[in-house]
């Protein structure tokens, strides 16, 4: 890690715990969708079933975690809250109310970074803003001040392949907070992370969650992932996709790094895990626990 | 600021032109060699330094056709740049118009643009605009084709995301499709500009009262054939200028591109 990153990291997490009030808040909002249905034709004329009956909320500024197999269709599930594909059945409420058009309602952040080759950092991570007709000096005089707690000090004219893999991340992440929406989605944001990046970047996403107190709803394969980060954890079943079980995570917050390893957590994890092998019918092929940790005790 | 990795560039450009320059010149030698122990004839196959040195002489008439073909080459260039642009862009944005009209193109391109010409000279005159349209008819075919293509291969994954954040498809359009394409309309633009001085000097053989083409068929007819490689000689450096100038504004139109990023270096 460079000296510079490490700084700005370091500044970030103080900044967490300070409180300072310069990250954007967004109040969240309570994300449900009900009896949601979706099949796809698999090509030679047979239906396939990707989601079957799920119902599953995130009450408002609460963090979610969706764990499942793959082709669980924990996508799809999101791909239709964002709206970019639409249920055979079932609906999406948010705030108790049926949305009409869903495009633009939730921040989503995909699985890739999804940043434009073609946008320097601040206008990859203001895109969202000048979509909305924010004037360009006005969103990038928003985001400026955020780029240093996101540890993209110094990097806000560099394109995107100039940046590390971790700092693409975050400026997605950013990208993605700047949106100000209610919800956030994040699907598998940290899959393709090495170890180290992705326990960083956890830990950091946690600060900057407890600061905006938006919604968030994320898919993820790590059942260690998911308990220190979630409030809540929905185990999907395989194809078609069912809500098996719900687990609540027991630990308080703010949740500190060195939670990793302590045996509250242990158990957490064995509890979650051990509900992926009975409803999920997952005893192994799981990913491993989260390799980076806390060294064990205190 | 960005990184700009420095690199010795006019190095590694120079270590680029070294290899065919030994070969030019190498090739060059020999046929001043031939043609000298040969004694041929200069009317048939002048030696190299006899052109260079004819065609020097002769600049003053060289110099007027230089410029009226370099004229029609790229007006011509920019007329089937615009065509192709608003082309492209009705069969990017309207799934009937690329259905009814892109066969149609690829069908244009089979053809035979030269016997057009006649024609061309005949509905149109002897003037310039004739010769712009042949040209413009030469070159539209890779520039509109890179368009398309470019426009379509935009990254589906940031289409969706940005749909997520409520862009409407002008947005689109404008934000992730046109960008993507640059890369490819430039590599159209490129195979387009080696044509056009080639497609403008065979509308003037059709017809024309200056130019290289008028030039070229001049010096036949008076048996200069050193004279007659002397403008295939300008042609060649002038196709080759063109090209250069298209790859510099292909940098200066992409500066998000990494150094070296599928960059043929000439």
């Amino acid at each position: 890690m460079s000296a510079r990153r490490a700084g700005a990291l370091a500044a970030c997490a103080a900044d967490a715990h300070a409180g300072t009030p310069a990250m954007p808040r967004t109040p969240g909002a309570r994300l449900e969708v009900r009896a949601l249905r979706k099949s796809y034709s698999s090509g030679d004329g047979a239906r396939l079933v990707a989601l079957e009956d799920v119902s599953l909320h995130a009450a408002a500024g609460e963090f979610v975690a969706l764990i499942g197999p793959s082709g669980c269709g924990k996508s799809t599930l999101f791909h239709i809250l964002a709206g970019l594909a639409d249920p055979d059945a079932g609906e999406v409420l948010i705030d108790d109310a049926v949305l009409g058009r869903r495009l633009g309602a939730c921040a989503f952040m995909p699985q890739r970074d999804g940043l434009l080759p073609w946008r320097r950092t601040i206008d990859n991570v203001t895109v969202g803003l000048s979509l909305a007709g924010t004037g360009r000096q006005q969103a990038h005089a928003r985001a400026r001040p955020l780029l240093e707690r996101f540890g993209l000090g110094g990097f806000e004219r560099a394109w995107p392949w100039q940046l590390s893999v971790g700092m693409r991340h975050r400026a997605a992440f950013l990208r993605t907070v700047l949106l100000g929406r209610p919800a956030m989605l994040l699907d598998e944001p940290f899959g393709a992370l090495d170890g180290i990046t992705r326990a960083e970047l956890q830990q950091w996403l946690l600060g900057v969650w407890e600061q905006v107190g938006s919604t968030v709803m994320l898919i993820t394969h790590d059942v260690a992932e998911a308990v220190y980060l979630a409030d809540r954890v929905y185990v999907l079943s395989p194809r078609p996709g069912r809500v098996a079980a719900e687990i609540r995570i027991d630990l308080p917050r703010p949740r500190p790094p060195e939670l990793l390893g302590s045996q509250q957590f242990a158990s957490q994890e064995a509890i979650l895990r051990e509900a992926l092998r009975t409803h999920a019918g997952l005893g192994s092929g799981f990913r491993a626990p989260a390799p980076p940790r806390a060294p064990a005790g205190r | 600021m960005p990184v700009r990795p420095v690199r010795g560039a006019l190095g590694a450009r120079l270590r680029h032109i070294w290899p065919p320059a030994l070969v030019l010149i190498a090739v060059a030698v020999a046929w001043e060699v031939i043609t000298t122990a040969l004694s041929v004839s200069s009317t048939v196959l002048p030696g190299p330094a006899l052109v260079l040195e004819a065609t020097w002489k002769d600049r003053a008439n060289l110099w007027p056709a230089m410029w009226a073909t370099s004229k029609e080459a790229v007006l011509g260039v920019l007329v089937a740049a615009a065509l192709a642009a608003v082309l492209a862009l009705a069969i990017d944005w309207s799934r009937t118009i690329r259905r009814s009209v892109y066969p149609l193109m690829v069908t244009s391109q089979t053809l035979p643009i030269i016997v057009l010409a006649p024609l061309v000279v005949i509905w149109f005159g002897f003037g310039t605009a004739p010769k712009i349209g042949l040209v413009a008819l030469f070159t539209f075919f890779p520039i509109a084709v890179g368009m398309v293509q470019g426009l379509a291969s935009a990254d589906p994954d940031a289409m969706a995301l940005l749909r997520t954040m409520g862009a409407t498809r002008r947005q689109l359009l404008l934000r992730v499709r046109i960008p993507s394409a640059v890369a490819q309309t430039f590599t159209g633009l490129k195979v387009a500009v080696t044509y056009a001085y080639v497609s403008a000097i065979f509308a003037e053989y059709v017809g024309a009262e200056q130019g290289l083409g008028v030039y070229m068929q001049a010096s036949k007819n008076a048996f200069r054939t050193e004279l007659v490689f002397g403008a295939i000689l300008v042609t060649t450096l002038l196709t080759l200028a063109l090209f250069a100038i298209v790859a510099l504004l292909e940098r200066l139109a992409m500066p998000w591109r990494r150094p070296g990023q599928s960059e043929v270096d000439w």
